[in-house]
Parts: C-alpha cells; structure tokens; sequence
C-alpha cells in the first residue's frame, strides 16, 4: 500500500474529500445502473404472476403460444 | 451464421442466454471495478504534479471512454433494428441510452471534482468537457423521445433514427467544439502537457477500462431482459417464467 | 391520370407550401417579430452599455436566430400530418426525399432567408461594426439552412406526439452547436478583421452534408410518426 496508515488514505494529503467522493457518487451510480433494471423485471414478473394466479392460471389477452 | 442471427432474434432464447452470461460476468465485473479502484486509489504512487487528486482518473477515464463507445453501440444497434428489423435490436438500443447517460454523468461529476484541487474551478469550458456535456445531452434525447412515444416498437424506430443522425454529428460536433475551444482557449489553464503515463499508473487504469466495459455489458443485458419481459409479457414463454416465480 | 414528374411534383409542393404561407402574412411575421424582440432583451438584461453590446453581437445574433428556426421547423410537418394529407405524401409515387427537400426549402425560404435579409437592421441596432455585417448576413443565410434541415428531423420524429414543442428542442438543439460555433465565428473573424471566408465554406459543407442526408432521415422520422 502507497499510505502508511488509514488515516492517510482519507486524508490523501487534502485532496481525500474530492477523491472519496468522486469515488462514492460513482459507486451510487454503478449500483443505480445494475440494480434498477433488476429491480424492474422482479416487480414485473411479480405482478405477471399475481395477474395469473388471479384469473385461474390464464394471463388477460394472453393469446399467442410461442 | 444466419441461424445464429435468427437466434438473436429470438427473445427466449436471448433471454435465456443473458442468464447464464450474468451469471458468471456480473461477479467478475464486480470483483475487477474494486480491485482496479483499490490498486489506482492505494497502491499507485501519487502523479508528480497534482498528487493524489489525480486518482479520480481511474473512474474519470474509464466513464468517459465507455460513454462514447457506448453511443456507437446504440447506433449500430439502432441501425441493425432498422435495416433488419431485428426487434431485439431495438431492445438493445433502448437500454444502451440510459446507460450511457449515467457514465456521462459519472464522467462529468468526476471530472468536475477532479478539476476543483488541479484547475481551481468546478468547471470549465474546455473542448472536452463541453463534447462530453452535449454526448450528456444527445443521450438524455434519445430517453425523451423514447418515453414520448406511446407505442414502444415505433418508439425504438424514431430513436434509432435519431441515433444514427447522432452518429453522423458526433465527429462534427467533437471536431468544432474543438476548433471553437482553440480559438477560444484561455490562456490561465495549462492542461495535461507530453507526459506519458507511468506503466504503474497504467495498469490500473487499463483494468479499470475493461471492467468500465464488463460494467456496460451487465448493464446492458439486465436492462434487455426486464424490456424483453414486459414486451413479451403476452406470449406463453413469459407466462411460465411468472408462473413459476423465478427469473432466470 | 398522368403522373406528375418528380420536379413538376415538387415545385408544385414548394409553391404550395409558399401559397400557404403568405396567406398567413401574420405566421411568416412571428419568428422574426420573436427575433426582434429578444434582441430587445439583451440590453436590459446586460445593460445598454454600446461596448458590451456590440462585443456579445455576433452571439446574441445567432443564437437568437437558431432559437427563432427552433420555434418555426416544429410546424414544418404539423398542419399536412394533421389533415392527412401528409400520409398521401409518402403514398405518392415521386421519391420522398425531393418531396421533403421541397418542405424544408419552403420553411427555409419564410424564415431562415428572411432573417438573413433583416439581419443587418438588427446588428446595427446592437452596435454591429458595419465591416462585420456581409459575413453575419451571409452565415446566416447558410447557417439558417442547414437548421432547417436538422430541423425538419426534429420535426418529423415528433410530429405525431401531442407534446413534441419542447421535445423537439431537446432533440436537436445539440446537432445545431457546430452551426452555431461555425456562424458566430464568422462574424467574429471579420469583426477581427480575419477574412470570414473559410467559415462560410465550413458552413457550406455543412449545408451540402446536410443536405446530402437529411431528407432521409427526415423521411425516415415522417414514416414512422404516420405509422404511429
């Protein structure tokens, strides 16, 4: 490790705020990007799964078979 | 060949397939953004000149280099949905243009905190920066037009329309923004001069690029499949998946 | 019935157009009544002082006048889409993309040209130097129509949304920045006393690109906001 002690690193010789939360903004928004579609086709299928169950195993205006 | 593109077009078996690559690549992408981070933030020496503010590089770069890719995958895509009419293509599209606007956006937030301790300022209007401001903007376009549209299939058309159009502009846009900035430039700023990058430095950085791409593929994938769901939701593959309560 | 040759075809569609136009003397005046009165708020909001003024001219020129092509090429399609006539369009046998040409060319015309026309009034009103003003006029008159054409995309991709006027600025304000760098620098070179020259041929190219490849892609967004 380059930093002699933890403290160091966060410090970085007053430069550690910009570079901690350069590094924690992108973190949210690499875990944004990754979880949010994930999150979309759970709840979908959720949903889908509740709209079959509901009406006897058939999904409304489900027609074609693939 | 031909059926391995039929096979593209098949939203099963592309769903399927997505699965089993996320399965092994998410984990790998994973492990290699915090490995290269804590390599390029602990265990590189700090750059001569602007000390340790110069490892927001390691996410600056990378971000930056995949946005762009990023939209020249959109095209292509774009233009693959509109001469072959490859539905999953125009899925790919779709989700490639939020993706790129979050790397646009982590490209710009990052380099505005990078240019805080070396340039004094927030912002600047330097000919990079501003390319990457307008990318920023021709990639949140393309999600207004996209949401505009009521029917999802001919909205995947105009964006893929607009995205070629994009494409044709953005080496004019780049070129000018740059020639405007050369006749512009202010003389207080020096920006990076001819020094070359140390191999120590580089290294990280390289890593941080490939997994900065690993990250858009994963992105990518995981968004077609929650928009090949929801444009399949009528078909009876689909139907089992709900009904078996799983989702891979 | 004989079909009309493509160029018979459209003429007819830029006379059309025209006619239609200056039946409504009072929609040809709005974008440049729209230009004239924002060039009236530069000075209260930046103040009256002539120096300033005339420093930020060869902006405030342009991009009000880009701003002024924003708000007509929305229109461009609207009123045809809306009586279906629009739809006949693409049904006829002439190629799409002379018939869009022709459009375009028409909106140009009652717009674009007659802002480069009226230009120099309003560059003398913010302090213009004289010498500057041939290369504002004629940026203007090139730039104006290469707008139009990256308009009219703008315009055929959200013709058929109930909310395209500000989508349609989102699309393709960032396509009119190189016309914008490219105008404005014309007129700054000659303020500076640089010829304007190789501006203008920058901005030609860009008109012969444009023009090589926006009816297309005009025709393109036209088929599918039918569709829709």
């Amino acid at each position: 490790m380059y930093f002699e002690s933890m403290a160091a690193a966060l410090q970085m010789e007053g430069h550690g705020a910009f570079v901690w939360s350069a590094y924690l903004i992108t973190l949210g928004a690499i875990v944004l990007i990754l979880y949010a579609p994930r999150r979309r086709e759970k709840r979908f299928l959720r949903q889908l799964e509740g709209q079959i169950r509901r009406s006897g195993g058939k999904v409304p205006g489900a027609a074609k078979e693939v | 060949m031909w059926s391995l593109f039929h096979k593209f077009g098949s939203p099963p078996w592309l769903y399927r397939l997505s699965g089993s690559i996320l399965r092994w690549l998410l984990p790998i992408t994973v492990i290699a953004l915090v490995a290269g981070a804590v390599w390029g933030v602990l265990f590189t020496p700090p750059d001569f000149r602007q000390g340790n503010s110069y490892r927001i590089i390691y996410i600056h770069v990378p971000a930056a280099v995949v946005a762009l890719a990023g939209y020249y995958v959109m095209a292509i895509a774009g233009a693959v949905s509109l001469i072959w009419r490859m539905k999953m293509a125009d899925v790919a599209m779709r989700a490639c243009a939020p993706i790129g606007a979050a790397l646009t956006f982590i490209a710009l937030v990052t380099g505005s905190i990078w240019g805080k301790p070396t340039w004094g300022t927030w912002w600047v209007w330097d000919a990079r920066i501003t390319s990457m401001l307008i990318l920023f903007f021709l990639y949140l376009g393309v999600v207004a037009l996209y949401e505009a549209y009521e029917n999802k299939e001919l909205a995947a058309k105009a964006c893929a329309v607009l995205s070629l159009v994009g494409t044709v502009n953005i080496p004019i846009i780049y070129k000018s923004v740059d020639w405007w900035y050369s006749l512009h430039q202010p003389a207080s700023i020096k920006f990076t001069g001819g020094t070359t990058i140390d191999p120590s430095m580089l290294y990280p950085l390289l890593l941080m690029i490939v997994a900065f791409y690993a990250l858009f593929t994963c992105a990518l994938l995981l968004n077609m499949r929650a928009e090949i769901l929801q444009r399949e939701q009528r078909t009876a593959w689909v139907r089992r998946l709900a009904a078996a309560g799983e989702s891979d | 019935m004989r079909v009309a040759g493509s160029a018979a075809f459209c003429a007819r569609l830029l006379r059309r157009q025209l006619v239609l136009g200056l039946r409504r003397p009072v929609e040809i005046g709005n974008p440049l009544l729209f230009f004239a009165m924002v060039i009236a708020l530069f000075p209260l909001g930046l103040g009256p002082a002539p120096d300033t003024l005339a420093a930020f001219a060869p902006g405030i020129l342009w991009i009000v006048a880009l701003l002024s092509n924003l708000l007509t090429s929305e229109g461009v399609f609207r009123s045809d889409f809306e009586d279906g006539s629009l739809e006949q369009l693409l049904l006829a046998p002439q190629p799409l993309y002379l018939s869009v040409l022709a459009y375009v060319l028409a909106q140009w015309l009652l717009t674009g040209f007659l802002l480069g026309l009226l230009s120099p009034l309003f560059a003398l009103m913010l302090g213009l130097e004289t010498g500057a003003i041939p290369a504002l006029a004629s940026s203007l008159l090139l730039g104006t129509a290469v707008l139009s054409l990256v308009g009219g995309i703008g315009a055929a991709l959200t013709v058929g949304l109930r909310r395209g006027g500000m989508l349609i600025s989102l699309l393709i304000l960032p396509f009119y920045m190189p016309v914008l760098i490219f105008g404005s620098g014309a007129v700054q070179a000659a303020l500076a006393g640089a010829p304007a020259g190789p501006y203008l041929a920058l901005l030609g190219a860009m008109l012969c690109l444009a023009v090589a490849l926006a009816p297309f892609a005009i025709a393109a967004g036209l088929r599918i906001s039918v569709d829709a």
